[in-house]
């Protein structure tokens, strides 16, 4: 039943899905910290470039509409708040957006 | 008038096909009765199910051009695209035979989630007396006009993803008798729907509640059970 | 599939992670501004206590959410039936450790 609370179910599982296929790559390039400094320089130098200041937007906009999304979940769950979950579910994406955009033009 | 083209789902469980007629079309028709035109006049051997015709039974649901319907209450003009119409068994149910599905892995849930009356007290016993306006009695009131038509259960892509999911119904009605202070069964019912395929599998995607031709509301009801058994867990711990 | 104690712990690591990832996501639109290096991060992070326990309690809690996450996707879209404690905790010691390495490491 393809309905709007469908796509937002489906955007909560891809955003949750693919951060946790990401959270293991974040946790290993951060400990070269201490095993190998220079290589978590260089590869953060990476991060100058357009394409991946654009692939890191796209991973706040998931953390971001992974966490908005659960709120409404949870409110939806633990307060008892159906009414306008239509709206509230739009809402947390366009926040999300907001926050991805935010951090892109701080990035460049 | 004009004329419908109808496409129908026929066969049993190991050979499925569509079958296409052409119905005259009325004023005010109803999808019932265009399923009822083709059986009386044009294939005497198409198999469906309706008992009532007035939305009281919850035998006449079917899939109408991709959404769950109770037929006896859903007008052509209304659905049709384009003059056509698609006629299927209920979804996430396995088929019998041409529009009729079997019913009983959709009860089954019910008794598996303790959904039946646990009484109190005995027949010697004065009644229990509950006001209408108690937060508890209102609670359940809000679930009980469920007509078992397993409209909701067809619409739940959370059945079609797990089957063992109890669904939408079985699930309020849990939730009715959970509210219910003549039921003797409050912590068994929580327990059972609890487990695999119990109301926290639910993903909140509302499906039921947008498609219950009673307007009645299964994602609060689930809701309901997900806070109370938490409640309840949160105690034990 | 979950039953009410693997939706309870959902919810709570996503309860403790609530004001974390919105730490987390204020601290990145602040800290990308003039690009990202070691000695930034390290900057902020080498011995303090509070981001020790900040990032520690944030990676505890996502090694559960994203164990009992993936377990649902696994019963849901690829039809495991058994082997899905194995899966839950599986990913779950295994991000623990990754993360709790990342964090000592930075701190």
């Amino acid at each position: 039943m393809r309905r709007p609370l469908w796509f937002a179910f489906l955007l909560h599982r891809v955003s949750g899905l693919l951060l946790a296929l990401f959270l293991p790559v974040h946790f290993w390039v951060l400990s070269l910290a201490v095993r190998d400094a220079d290589a978590l320089e260089s590869f953060l130098s990476l991060t100058e470039r357009p394409l991946v200041k654009l692939a890191e937007m796209g991973l706040v906009f998931l953390l971001a509409v992974h966490i908005f999304g659960g709120l409404r979940l949870m409110a939806l769950e633990l307060l008892g708040w159906s009414s306008g979950q239509k709206t509230a579910a739009a809402g947390a994406v366009a926040l999300s957006l907001g926050a991805a955009t935010l951090f892109l033009l701080r990035a460049i | 008038m004009g004329t419908l083209i109808v496409n129908v789902a026929r066969g049993d469980a190991t050979e499925r096909r569509s079958e296409r007629f052409e119905v005259p079309a009325y004023e005010s028709q109803t999808v019932l009765d265009v399923v009822s035109w083709i059986q009386q006049n044009a294939d005497p051997t198409l198999s469906y199910r309706f008992a009532c015709r007035v939305g009281m039974c919850g035998s006449c649901a079917m899939m109408v051009n991709g959404v769950p319907r109770w037929t006896c209450r859903t007008h052509v003009q209304k659905v049709a695209k384009g003059g056509a119409l698609q006629i299927a068994p209920l979804r996430n149910l396995p088929v019998i035979k041409d529009l009729v599905v079997d019913m009983d892995p959709f009860f089954d849930k019910w008794v598996a989630a303790k959904a039946v009356h646990h009484p109190s007290r005995g027949r010697a016993e004065p009644m229990a007396e509950i006001a209408p306006d108690e937060p508890g009695r209102v609670t359940a009131s809000a679930g009980i006009e469920c007509i078992n038509c397993a409209i909701c259960y067809a619409a739940c892509d959370t059945v079609s993803g797990s089957p063992d999911y109890l669904g939408p119904a079985a699930l309020q009605r849990a939730w009715t008798l959970v509210n219910d202070a003549k039921d003797g069964a409050r912590d068994a019912i929580l327990d059972a729907v609890s487990g695999q395929g119990g109301c926290h599998n639910c993903h909140s995607m509302g499906s039921c509640t947008t498609h219950c031709p009673n307007d009645l509301d299964p994602l609060s009801a689930i809701a309901g059970l997900k806070r109370e058994t938490m409640r309840k867990a949160l105690r034990r711990a | 599939m979950l039953n009410a104690r693997l939706f309870l712990l959902q919810r709570l690591s996503a309860l403790v992670m609530a004001p974390l990832v919105l730490g987390h996501l204020a601290l990145m639109i602040y800290a990308i501004q003039g690009g990202l290096s070691v000695g930034e991060i390290l900057g902020r992070t080498q011995g303090s206590w509070f981001w020790g326990l900040y990032y520690g309690l944030f990676v505890l809690a996502v090694s559960v959410h994203a164990g009992i996450g993936l377990r649902v996707i696994a019963h849901e879209w690829l039809g495991l039936r058994r082997g899905l404690d194995a899966v839950t905790w599986g990913v779950a010691v295994g991000l623990g450790l990754l993360g709790l390495s990342a964090v000592l490491a930075v701190t």
